[in-house]
């Protein structure tokens, strides 16, 4: 019920490109303002990936699950999102959660996120909440140009004056064990916790597993879950002496710890992605929510899942800073009785900026400024990334590798994060760097045979549809240029991808192909960074005309929610 | 401890892992390397042949055995297992990779008195179900975990 009355009131402050007036007020507040419940509270969000300004973002309309997740949060786009979660289509909620009429939407309701004007529905949240822990879940140190130009930095300082308590990682780790070391040693007050990452010989804890605090009486204790899979997705000569791993077993070492210590409320803090966030939450008993990353998903209701010791809440926060999880809980002497949840859109439109965040921003920006808001071209239609199979950004990145490095084929790796151009948009060095500002940018050429191109795509597709959490990566499938497929999501390794195609005629097994990508996770890989090859193209062409993404042949999944 | 432990690690490499496990007395080298009597199961090719081998006839399934091991390997080349019994009795631990071309993997034999706990270092190959096998009371158990192997990249 209180989800409709805000929901209404945003209806009625529908025409957000209208002057500030009451009915926006109003909307701000009806939206911005959930009653307090409870005794304990944790603010979240995740995956911000170094969004310091107000970005587009859409969101996918290809997000299959299969096995059990097929037909399930987080794998529901579009209406069956908004139908799963009673959200009206057309309302500025649709618009934060689905890809629905994107390019009109996003005119009518403008950017989302922000650090200003998240630093602003933080401190408002917070004011409610006297005591309220704000937990960063991670990818928040990687994802623009600035912060891979500072390594980190701006990021870190952002989220000190955010007041950020608590954070767990995986980008992160991408600039090195040393950096991210000496990087937490400067965090204070920030916490970095990570009980998955231990040494590579001893399996001694590299970071701190969990702290326990004490909010308004109760003793609640957070746990930091790193990525599991960042040796594997990322290079990993990064963190050559560290291992990760999901470590369900220590995991429950440590919530037994905590509840002996005397914590009444357990959180974990996961980057373990939504899917496996689920799994877990079934099989390790005495969290009581886990507020989670990594796959990106903006899920209005989070899902409660029933295990041997109770029920786990799994919340999952989104990403580029669009949203702030709210979780108030109910702590009575036994425990967690009741909960209330909101995920909140975070309207730049309508909530005012922070001044001493946007000074903060302005200083990070200062000395790159010219060079981030040097104009490529102009992009004629949307350009986008997020979804399983490609987006016309990554189409557009393939296109130029293709075209500039004279490859038959093109691969792109299936990130999920990158911000979104509307059509008449010029395309600034910042946005290439949004999609590409990694620490190993090197375009590779290579020339594997038709057999290895199908044993690297069969490898990807795994990593995104094999039915047991526990071994899906929590990425996209690598976007592919140059040659189409098949692709049968719910089909068993070997079997799941087919029928590749070079300009219609089926590629040889034997036959050797000249292939471009970028993002090589050896150690030692040569290349021109991708965004140089990248803005040559760009700025060769000037005016980039709308393209649709090459995407396979889908088999099987034509009811599947996932898919739009 | 711990700085020492990983200096003479990093100087000795995956020799010096078993030597200074040797020498802080945890296992006797003859429990490491293959028994005499082993080195034919250690030939076999499948994960039936050799648990035959070590005379283990469909051995029963127990959840008093425990694999740790990470679900999908970092680096397939050196794949880090451990494998605990929790079985009354336990004589000897096996493990086994069932896609390797010789699945024997490791034997150890646990002294009377010894934790029945043990870890070791495995290359595999490709995704495989891995199986670690129990002796206790002179009747075999064992417990199976998948492990994914696989190229890496394109993450998140």
């Amino acid at each position: 019920m209180r989800r409709r009355e805000f929901l209404g009131a945003l209806a009625a402050a529908a025409a957000l490109g209208a002057p500030l007036g009451a009915a926006r007020a109003q909307a701000a507040r009806s939206l911005y303002d959930p009653p307090p419940f409870g005794n304990v509270s944790f603010l979240h969000f995740t995956d911000c990936h170094a969004q310091l300004l107000p970005t587009y973002f859409r969101e996918p309309s290809a997000n299959i699950g299969v096995g059990d997740a097929a037909g399930r949060a987080p794998h529901l786009v579009g209406e069956h999102l908004l139908r799963h979660a009673g959200i009206p289509v057309g309302s500025p909620e649709a618009h934060a959660f689905t890809y629905l009429d994107f390019e009109a939407a996003a005119r009518r309701y403008g950017k989302l996120g922000g650090f200003a004007h998240l630093a602003t529905l933080v401190k408002r949240t917070r004011a409610a909440r006297p005591g309220a822990l704000l937990l960063d879940g991670g990818d928040t140190w990687q994802g623009s140009a600035t912060a891979l130009w500072t390594r980190g930095q701006d990021m870190i300082e952002a989220q000190k004056l955010l007041g950020v308590d608590l954070m767990t990682a995986h980008w992160e780790f991408t600039y090195g064990e040393k950096r991210v070391q000496e990087a937490v040693k400067g965090l204070a007050p920030i916490e970095f916790l990570a009980q998955n990452v231990k040494t590579a010989d001893f399996n001694d804890p590299v970071f701190k597993p969990y702290v326990m605090r004490e909010m308004n009486g109760v003793p609640v204790a957070v746990i930091g879950q790193a990525f599991p899979y960042t040796p594997i997705a990322n290079p990993r000569h990064f963190v050559a002496e560290w291992t990760f791993g999901i470590q369900e077993t220590d995991l429950q070492k440590i919530v037994d710890e905590v509840r002996a210590g005397g914590a009444r409320a357990v959180v974990l803090l996961s980057h373990n992605g939504m899917d496996v966030d689920v799994k877990l939450a079934g099989r390790v008993r005495g969290i009581d929510a886990i507020l989670g990353g990594h796959t990106h998903d903006g899920v209005p209701v989070p899902l409660v899942v029933g295990n041997s010791g109770g029920k786990t809440i799994v919340a999952n926060s989104g990403c580029n800073g669009k949203f702030l999880s709210v979780l108030d809980l109910e702590v009575k002497g036994t425990g967690v009785t009741d909960f209330r949840y909101r995920l909140l859109p975070v309207f730049s439109n309508l909530l005012p900026p922070d001044p001493a965040m946007q000074a903060l921003i302005e200083r990070v920006r200062a000395p790159y400024k010219a060079k981030l808001e040097e104009p490529l071209a102009v992009t004629e239609g949307l350009l986008y990334r997020r979804g399983n199979f490609n987006g016309s950004f990554d189409q557009l990145i393939l296109d130029a590798l293709m075209a500039v490095k004279d490859a038959e084929i093109g691969f792109s790796p299936g990130f999920r994060w990158g911000t979104t151009l509307l059509p008449g948009q010029p395309i600034l060095r910042e946005h290439l760097m949004d999609q590409t500002a990694i620490t190993y940018p090197q375009v590779t050429l290579s020339e594997p045979t038709g057999a290895e191109i199908k044993a690297i795509l069969e490898d990807v597709c795994d990593n995104l549809f094999n039915p047991d959490p526990y071994l899906q990566q929590g990425g996209d499938m690598v976007r592919v240029g140059g040659m189409t497929y098949a692709c049968d999501p719910a089909a068993k390794i070997g079997a799941r991808v087919f029928d590749f195609r070079i300009r219609n005629k089926l590629i040889e097994a034997d036959k050797r192909y000249k292939l471009v990508g970028w993002a090589p996770v050896a150690e030692g890989a040569k290349g021109e960074p991708v965004w140089d090859v990248v803005e040559h193209y760009l700025k060769d062409r000037k005016t980039i005309p709308a393209r649709s993404p090459n995407v396979p042949k889908l088999i099987g999944v034509e009811r599947n929610a996932g898919l739009a | 401890m711990k700085q020492s432990r990983r200096r003479a690690l990093k100087a000795g490499g995956g020799a010096g892992v078993l030597a200074l496990l040797c020498a802080a007395g945890v296992v006797s080298p003859g429990d490491v390397l293959a028994q005499s009597g082993n080195q034919a199961a250690f030939a076999m090719k499948t994960v039936r042949e050799a648990m035959r081998a070590l005379g283990a006839q469909a051995p029963a399934v127990s959840a008093a055995i425990q694999i740790k091991a990470s679900e999908i390997a970092e680096n397939g080349a050196v794949v880090p297992i451990s494998i605990e019994s929790k079985l009354p009795g336990t004589e000897s631990i096996t493990l086994l990779i069932e896609k390797n071309p010789n699945p024997l993997a490791a034997s150890f034999t646990i002294p009377a008195g010894t934790e029945p706990n043990v870890s070791t270092r495995v290359k595999i190959g490709e995704s495989s179900d891995v199986y670690a096998l129990v002796k206790a009371e002179g009747k075999f158990y064992m417990a199976k975990k998948e492990i994914k192997i696989t190229l890496g990249g394109c993450g998140g």
